[in-house]
């Protein structure tokens, strides 16, 4: 079978409308933990207080909240899971333009993937 | 305000964001903003923080019909992207420098700009020729119309339009929203591609854009799970419930209502902007 821009996009299309549902069920399922755990909780988002971490730190707090049990560690890898979907589509993208033999479109593709690391490694202070 | 409360109330305003995002073809950011800061006290920073979270959703979970459809233009896309990740970085990392009042007058003008742009005539000639650089791009192409035709079009001004979506990029990175406004006037307006090519193809790329506002996003510590996720179910219910009612009626008399309702949003984000009360 040829591999065309529609192939790839075929695949694209359908790994990102699962990736949805996926991540609606693992954030509703995170929902759940914390409505039941913090149901007396009172919030107050008034003020916003910047961070400073790392993407590590942040995965790093993420996933030793979930061995905790907390219901908002699960929302948030839901929501990290989320993120990511666009960046899979990229690499599938890389990989079609690859395939396709179209040199200018893989640099083009590897330098949106720069700026998207370049993201990882500014926005935080060193 | 307690847990369950403040995530009923906001389930509620994100379908309701959803289904006006959807109808008016503005995208859910647009309505969950001035919901969260207005309405539910919530600082303007969490908000861009799950209006990107509804972004994403939106593009990444329509981007199958997109695909299928075959009228976004991957090439332009991804070569566009450039301009609009950068944009998006340094808007993203400015945005956490701001003062909430300036972020707040700055959506409320982008939100005016985007109502006034869904009533404008829309680009309708096709361009036969493209420009030297569109064709070292191969960013001509051709789109369906109808089940046995294909519509062949040029493209021209590629650094113009470039530079608009590093612009589109910058106000995406500030403000969480997908701004495919002026993604939309970069191609059809300055590029002079099909108008339906060129809101199908700012769908497809808002899903990359939002990307790379969302590191730094995390990093600063805007996203906050309690408000994301209620956001998240709730505009994708929206979206859902918009598509179908879109379906059965007809969009074009519902667009004026919406510019009226959107033109009301953004008054009420620049005066609160200026009286610094958000």
């Amino acid at each position: 079978m040829k591999i065309t821009d529609k192939t790839i996009q075929y695949i694209i299309g359908n790994l990102l409308k699962y990736s949805v549902w996926i991540v609606l069920g693992i954030g509703i399922l995170g929902g759940a933990l914390f409505l039941i755990n913090n149901k007396d909780a009172t919030v107050d988002y008034r003020n916003f207080i910047a961070h400073d971490q790392s993407l590590l730190e942040v995965l790093d707090d993420v996933f030793s909240g979930i061995a905790n049990f907390d219901g908002a560690a699960v929302i948030y890898l839901a929501v990290i899971l989320l993120f990511l979907t666009p960046l899979i589509r990229l690499l599938l993208s890389l990989v079609g333009f690859m395939l396709e033999k179209d040199g200018l479109y893989v640099a083009i593709t590897l330098t949106v993937l720069a700026i998207v690391s370049f993201s990882v490694y500014f926005g935080f202070a060193h | 305000m307690t847990v369950i409360v403040f995530v009923a109330l906001l389930l509620l305003g994100a379908i309701m964001a959803g289904i006006i995002g959807s109808l008016s073809g503005l995208g859910g950011g647009i309505v969950l903003i001035p919901l969260l800061t207005l309405v539910l006290d919530v600082d303007i920073h969490y908000a861009i923080g799950a209006a990107l979270v509804s972004v994403i959703a939106t593009s990444s979970g329509s981007a199958a019909a997109y695909v299928k459809s075959g009228v976004a233009n991957i090439r332009l896309g991804m070569f566009l992207e450039i301009a609009t990740t950068a944009g998006a970085v340094a808007g993203a990392i400015l945005s956490a420098y701001a003062p909430t009042s300036y972020i707040s007058i700055l959506f409320g003008m982008a939100l005016i700009f985007s109502a006034a742009n869904s009533l404008r005539k829309k680009q309708e000639g096709i361009l036969e020729e493209s420009s030297l650089l569109a064709q070292k791009l191969k960013l001509d192409a051709t789109y369906p119309d109808g089940p046995n035709t294909q519509i062949a079009y040029g493209v021209k001004n590629v650094i113009g339009g470039f530079s608009m979506m590093g612009l589109a990029g910058l106000l995406s990175g500030i403000l969480g929203i997908g701004s495919g406004a002026f993604k939309v006037i970069a191609m059809d307006s300055i590029m002079r591609i099909p108008f339906k090519v060129s809101t199908t193809t700012s769908n497809f790329m808002m899903g990359v854009t939002a990307l790379a506002s969302s590191v730094i996003y995390i990093q600063k510590g805007y996203i906050i799970p309690t408000i994301c996720l209620p956001v998240l179910v709730g505009v994708l219910i929206g979206a859902m419930v918009g598509s179908k009612i879109l379906m059965a009626t007809d969009p074009k008399k519902l667009r004026f209502f919406f510019a009226f309702v959107i033109v009301f949003l953004a008054l009420n984000m620049i005066y609160s902007g200026i009286k610094g009360r958000i």
